[in-house]
């Protein structure tokens, strides 16, 4: 922080009288936190020459909620609803990350069904998050038809959550131990009718924007970072991809049996905010053909690991049988424990790479949760990509990176 | 006094005539003109809703009809706010000038030749100046000012910013604009607006108009697009709304302005368009000169598309897509049919055709302004400044001089 501090001490700083009339004569615009292309709370302190940016500084934490410290206050099973908030965008993403960082503690082994439902619906959140990304670009840079013809599809994905969890948004679906309720019945119809659909609509997205010349002035070559830049910064996700990195933790380190679906993961080389248009687009794609695999390959089984001392028993047992009582009423009261220890896990948010790190020290309370958000990483490359472009780039920049400012600050 | 400037044939009734007949034009041309800006603004809002899988206003009056006096009334009763960092006079004087400028060239507009009503003949226009391309050339440019001033009194960094891209967009557009007016002008040889259409009267072949866009011996379908282009641009129009680009500049140069003089920017970025629409109209699109001639049946178009229309109406009112449409849509239509009988009438026919071909023309210009919004994203500055000086000028220069050169060497 103290470097920010100091930079905007710099800013603000009265200027020396400039050397020549009309030369060296700056201006701070304080973009922010209310601003409609910030998505969010968001405050980036720009100095201006004309229209052109000389220095760029954000400034996070107007969101800030306290998510981590949260987790220690609650059981491990309340934590789950905690990482609905943290990206709101990609909730389920946040919620399989949680969930596989417990039961790597716990050592579990989910069934075959269990994953492949969490690799459908993890997919269908990289959609429905690079959907609201998609929107909300294009209407940054002023094509307002988009975002409507995004949140179109992006409703019938919500309506697909409200079908498994009951909820639009705070799903908390994903919980350790597998799912939260039994898969609702004609699910496999409905999102199949989606996923025949969704190529199409992505394709209609792109006679859109692709082969609008005004669209690509105003992408190709704007918001370069070089990849050094990048990989010190600590950005992942799309952005590192559309500057030639293979990388994502889908491939690289397969986790709920990702490495039984067959996709491409998309790379681009210009590094600019076309290319990562490009790469994000083309991963509508991927995930709908993943879903298609996980709609087709389904395995039959149970949609909860059988772990008597984590998850509730079944209603019926629990009538009948006094250990399922005695196991349910402890369940309810305190919780599962965990055993001591610390796990780190990873996986591939529509953002980029998100990892929970987890410290048990075996009671029913997380000892400490933290999160490694890609919202963060990728912001951090804003002010370099910004510095000498112009203010509509900034905003084009801006878009392109997709972070929530919920991920960033938690 | 007044017999001897309006010289030797006036009598005392011919100038009291002339000063009650005007006065009741204007009267009329004002009172539609401020509707049609009204109303302009609601089909904005449905087009643009429609284009965009929504359904727009629907709440005030049928299908939100009554949607533009309740904005009325809302910009009126909101607090009329002066923050206290601005400079005072400039700020209040800047919305005064930007709409004042923007509703005068209607005064010359012409909407259609000479009509006789009640033994009276007169023409379908407030004034006809002999320069009336240059007036509104001219009147345009100081409504520059307008957001000039306005992004500069608000004492804001961002209004600032938009009214200096403002200026800098107007003047720049001013140009193209100029270039792309003159090459029909060199064809029909007059600045008179009321010429300007006349000289575009007739057919070639029997069917093809003899509007500038297809005149020869150069016809001007290139400085038709330029002109069109350029006026998305004066206007601040997307995809050159940069002035009030509001992910970028919140809302450019009005981003301090609340209440009436909110509205009279609104108004005067409406009334910019309405312009924009009616000069392309007369100067390249014929005015009220008709598609058809009469002997291939022009005069029943306007109740050939008025009758669709309230056809469409009907059978959509009988088949309603929602509940309210069951009584709204066949009232639509019968008011529909109503009018394409209206154009059947003969005494009518003479006042209601050249209105109806201008209203038409100027519509679907209107229109394409609305679609191009609801389609395009926005150029970035220094993209938009090149495409002025170094695509639509020289496009501009060149069809001038082949114009210039096939008009001289052809008469």
């Amino acid at each position: 922080m103290k470097a920010l501090e100091e930079h905007v001490a710099s800013m603000l700083a009265p200027e020396p009288a400039p050397a020549e009339p009309g030369k060296g004569r700056h201006m701070v615009l304080n973009m922010g936190p209310q601003h409609p292309s910030t998505h969010g709370v968001l405050r980036v302190l720009i100095e201006l020459e004309g229209e052109t940016v000389r220095k760029a500084a954000p400034d996070i934490g107007y969101l800030h909620t306290g998510i981590e410290k949260q987790f220690e206050a609650g059981t491990w099973l309340q934590g789950v609803v905690l990482t609905d908030r943290v990206d709101y965008l990609a909730n389920l993403s946040n919620n399989l990350v949680y969930a596989l960082a417990v039961e790597k503690l716990m050592q579990l082994e989910m069934p075959a069904r269990v994953q492949w439902m969490r690799v459908m619906l993890a997919e269908l959140q990289r959609i429905e998050s690079h959907l609201v990304w998609l929107g909300t670009h294009a209407l940054d840079i002023g094509a307002m038809s988009v975002f409507f013809y995004c949140f179109r599809e992006r409703e019938e994905i919500l309506r697909i959550k409200e079908m498994f969890s009951g909820q639009r948004m705070m799903t908390s679906y994903i919980r350790p131990g597998g799912l939260a309720l039994e898969p609702p019945r004609g699910w496999e119809k409905r999102v199949g009718k989606f996923i025949r659909d969704f190529p199409d609509k992505v394709d209609e997205y792109d006679d859109l924007l692709e082969r609008n010349p005004v669209w690509l002035e105003r992408t190709k070559g704007v918001g370069f970072i070089s990849v050094e830049d990048m990989l010190d910064l600590g950005v992942t996700g799309p952005m590192l991809r559309a500057a030639g990195v293979k990388l994502d933790v889908r491939k690289n380190t397969p986790y709920s049996s990702y490495e039984k679906f067959d996709f491409e993961m998309a790379v681009r080389t210009e590094n600019d905010v076309f290319a990562r248009y490009r790469v994000r687009l083309q991963e509508m794609r991927e995930s709908a053909k993943i879903v298609t695999q996980a709609l087709e390959g389904m395995p039959e089984g149970p949609w909860q690991a059988d772990a008597p001392k984590m998850l509730l028993p079944d209603r019926e047992k629990m009538k009948t049988q006094m250990e399922a009582l005695i196991y349910h009423f402890k369940l309810v009261t305190e919780g599962y424990r965990v055993p001591a220890g610390e796990a780190y896990q990873a996986i591939e948010s529509p953002r980029g790479e998100i990892a929970y790190y987890v410290v048990s020290n075996g009671t029913s309370h997380p000892y400490r949760v933290h999160m490694r958000t890609p919202s963060f990483g990728n912001l951090q490359g804003l002010g370099p990509m910004i510095e000498g472009t112009l203010i509509a780039d900034t905003i084009a920049a801006m878009g392109s990176m997709d972070f929530v400012l919920g991920d960033v600050d938690r | 006094m007044l017999h001897d400037w309006l010289g030797p044939g006036w009598s005392g009734f011919h100038a009291m005539n002339f000063f009650l007949l005007s006065l009741i034009k204007s009267g009329i041309v004002a009172f539609v003109l401020l509707t049609t800006l009204a109303y302009l603004q609601w089909a904005e809002r449905k087009i643009l809703a429609h284009v965009q899988i929504r359904v727009g206003p629907r709440r005030v009056g049928p299908h939100g009809l009554l949607q533009p006096l309740a904005d009325v009334i809302k910009l009126m009763t909101k607090e009329d706010m002066i923050p206290s960092h601005v400079s005072k006079l400039l700020y209040l004087f800047a919305p005064f000038l930007a709409v004042s400028m923007a509703l005068i060239p209607i005064a010359v507009i012409p909407f259609g030749g000479q009509v006789e009503v009640f033994g009276v003949k007169t023409w379908m226009q407030l004034t006809d100046l002999n320069v009336g391309v240059l007036f509104i050339l001219a009147v345009t440019s100081v409504g520059v000012y307008g957001v000039a001033l306005a992004g500069w009194s608000s004492n804001n960094k961002y209004a600032l910013l938009g009214g200096l891209r403002s200026s800098a967009q107007m003047i720049s557009y001013e140009l193209p604009v100029a270039l792309a007016l003159a090459a029909p002008l060199l064809l029909v040889n007059t600045l008179s607006l009321r010429h300007i259409v006349e000289g575009q009267a007739g057919f070639y072949l029997g069917f093809i108009p003899r509007w500038s866009v297809f005149q020869g011996p150069w016809p001007q379908i290139f400085s038709f697009f330029l002109f069109l282009i350029a006026a998305f641009a004066e206007t601040n129009r997307v995809p050159f709304d940069l002035p009030e680009a509001e992910n970028e500049l919140v809302a450019g140069f009005h981003v301090e302005y609340s209440s009436m003089k909110f509205a009279a920017f609104f108004m005067a970025e409406y009334a910019n368009i309405l312009t924009a629409c009616c000069v392309g109209t007369l100067v390249f699109l014929g005015g009220w000169q008709p598609l058809l001639p009469d002997s291939l049946g022009g005069q029943f178009i306007p109740s050939i598309v008025f009758g669709l229309g309230g056809a469409i109406s009907i059978f959509h009112g009988l088949n309603p897509a929602r509940k309210l449409d069951r009584y709204t849509l066949p009232a639509f239509g019968v008011i529909f049919l109503g009018i394409a009988a209206l154009f059947l009438i003969p005494i009518l026919q003479a006042i209601l055709l050249p209105l109806f071909w201008f209203a038409a023309k100027v519509g679907v210009l209107l229109f394409v302004f609305i679609w191009v919004r609801g389609t395009l994203p926005r150029f970035r500055y220094d993209q938009l400044m090149r495409f002025a000086w170094t695509v639509m000028f020289p496009i501009a220069m060149v069809n001038l001089l082949i114009t210039g050169l096939l008009v001289a060497l052809t008469s």
